[in-house]
């Protein structure tokens, strides 16, 4: 058993979907703002970063993790619904290139900000957990007590958005809003107010992944953290299925252990270009994403 | 009572409404009839706010509407069943009904029951995707998740369009029922003008945006002149 645990492949998967859920989370932010609003957030990355900054760089050195990820949390989502207020509502109805360009244009104005402010330099976060991994018989598991918390913490959050949208008045709502606005407003939702709350919500989700990938003494915190894991959560989210959280969660997972398995065995400059390369074929085989059904498409 | 007031709408450079007055009494069926692009749903679209009036105004009792959004004039008791009936496809039967309680204090399971026992149909398909409906059932829904919210005046746009006559005529004996039973101002716009004019009290006439006759309904079906040229009723 110890023997298998400790295996190449094993160490592989481990690892793989350790950063999947990292890459699931970002495609899962993105899949929450493009169901209700139909605009890819080319700045979540960016948002994400500002709002870990914030948490952690704003608060004393020796404040508590957890009350600087919750401060992270809480920028994300006013950064969020601020943007929804002040930059995409204006866009709603416009080409479909204006949102693209805009959001693009948000990531290169954030970054240089926090570069502006906080400097390039990388800057550890504390993390709450070792990262060293763990042993058995006095070989690696490729998983450490920080690896398992952001699995933990991507699973938690997964979950919580799922109980959100399928079982609460809230989660109906927004789900109203998202697949049939005007009907909605017939039915009495605010459904403004519900656009500004997925874009919070996505936020949020955004932050605590930006934490979690900023903790990782191995990235730290710098004004383009984000960017490389934005990459690999937009393509995560683009073969799922944009529509499509699940999709979101199962294919990020999945191209963590896949892409994990050719920087292993392959090369590590391989990487991304065999995720684009996934991308690539599966927007050939399926447009639409390998989770999404007609149904769940906007009416 | 419902009152639009010289209200006049234009979509860019045409004229959908011009200067369209009228009244829906408490408690009765107003039948809004035409032919297509007489203006008939930019008429339901500006009371219940979804379009702005160039000018004039629509007023509730004594609160003006105008200028109110949608989300309110809903709130305050304007429920609205748009053409095309608008169920979400998505949405299993009981989130449609859950989605149209939410603006009600009622408790749900009550206001639930209350819409299966006015739509049986609806309660043993409480479960199932509103997309696996028929036509008919999809309509009862639509009405039923207006109902729900308890509005005091339902605005109902073509509710038997793509519908067998015999579930047209069913469906307009439920909307006749209701109004008696619960005291609910109905603002049925209709092309079946004879289905409509079973069950109105009153009823206008539109044509190209303009009305050509408001009157008793009973009277509008026995004029030869409109009922030849505006309600293409040929016998």
């Amino acid at each position: 058993m110890s023997a298998l645990l400790t295996s190449r492949n094993v160490a592989d998967v481990l690892s793989g979907v350790t950063n999947g859920v990292i890459y699931s989370l970002v495609a899962l932010s993105l899949v929450l703002v493009w169901r209700s609003t139909r605009i890819l957030n080319f700045a979540q990355g960016a948002m994400a970063m500002m709002a870990t900054y914030i948490g952690f760089a704003l608060l004393a050195p020796s404040t508590n993790y957890w009350v600087s990820m919750a401060v992270a949390i809480v920028a994300g989502m006013a950064i969020g619904g601020a943007t929804e207020r002040v930059i995409v509502r204006a866009l709603y109805g416009k080409p479909e290139i204006n949102p693209v360009v805009a959001m693009v244009g948000f990531l290169l104005v954030l970054e240089s900000v926090a570069a502006a402010i906080w400097s390039t330099s990388s800057r550890g976060l504390p993390t709450p957990f070792s990262m060293v991994d763990w042993q058995l018989n006095h070989k690696p598991v490729a998983m450490s007590p920080f690896a398992l918390y952001e699995i933990i913490t991507a699973v938690a959050v997964m979950t919580v958005i799922a109980v959100l949208f399928e079982y609460t008045k809230l989660g109906l709502r927004l789900r109203a809003a998202a697949i049939a606005p005007e009907v909605s407003r017939l039915l009495g939702v605010r459904v403004g107010r519900m656009l500004t709350l997925g874009w919070m919500l996505s936020s949020g989700v955004g932050a605590i992944t930006a934490v979690l990938v900023a903790s990782n003494y191995f990235t730290g915190l710098t004004p383009t953290a984000m960017d490389g894991v934005f990459a690999f959560g937009f393509i995560a989210a683009a073969i799922g299925g944009l529509d499509s959280p699940v999709g979101a969660l199962v294919s990020g997972v999945a191209m963590g252990v896949i892409l994990q398995f050719v920087g292993d065995y392959l090369n590590s400059n391989a990487i991304i270009l065999v995720a684009l390369g996934m991308l690539v074929v599966s927007l050939m085989v399926r447009p639409n994403g390998v989770f999404t059904t007609a149904r769940q498409r906007r009416v | 009572m419902i009152r639009v007031d010289d209200v006049s709408v234009a979509y860019g450079a045409v004229n959908a409404l011009r200067g369209v007055s009228f009244e829906a009494a408490t408690g009765a069926i107003t039948a809004v009839l035409g032919a297509n692009g007489a203006g008939k749903t930019t008429l339901l679209r500006t009371i219940s706010g979804l379009v702005a009036p160039r000018s004039g105004s629509v007023w509730m009792n004594e609160a003006r509407l105008t200028g109110q959004r949608t989300e309110d004039i809903v709130r305050a008791g304007v429920g609205h069943v748009p053409e095309g009936r608008g169920v979400i496809a998505e949405f299993t039967v009981e989130e449609n009904l859950r989605l149209g309680a939410m603006i009600t204090s009622r408790p749900l399971r009550e206001a639930l029951a209350q819409q299966y026992e006015w739509f049986p149909v609806l309660g043993e398909r409480r479960k199932q995707a509103a997309a696996t409906l028929s036509g008919g059932e999809r309509q009862m829904l639509a009405m039923a998740r207006a109902l729900i919210a308890g509005p005091s005046v339902l605005l109902l746009d073509e509710p038997s369009l793509g519908l067998a006559p015999l579930v047209t005529a069913q469906l307009m004996r439920t909307v006749a029922d209701l109004c008696a039973s619960t005291g609910l101002t109905v603002i049925l716009v209709e092309q079946n003008a004879r289905s409509a004019l079973r069950i109105a009290e009153r009823a206008v006439v539109l044509y190209l945006g303009r009305i050509v006759a408001d009157d008793e309904a009973a009277a509008v079906g026995r004029d030869d002149q409109l009922r030849q040229y505006y309600l293409g009723m040929v016998e």
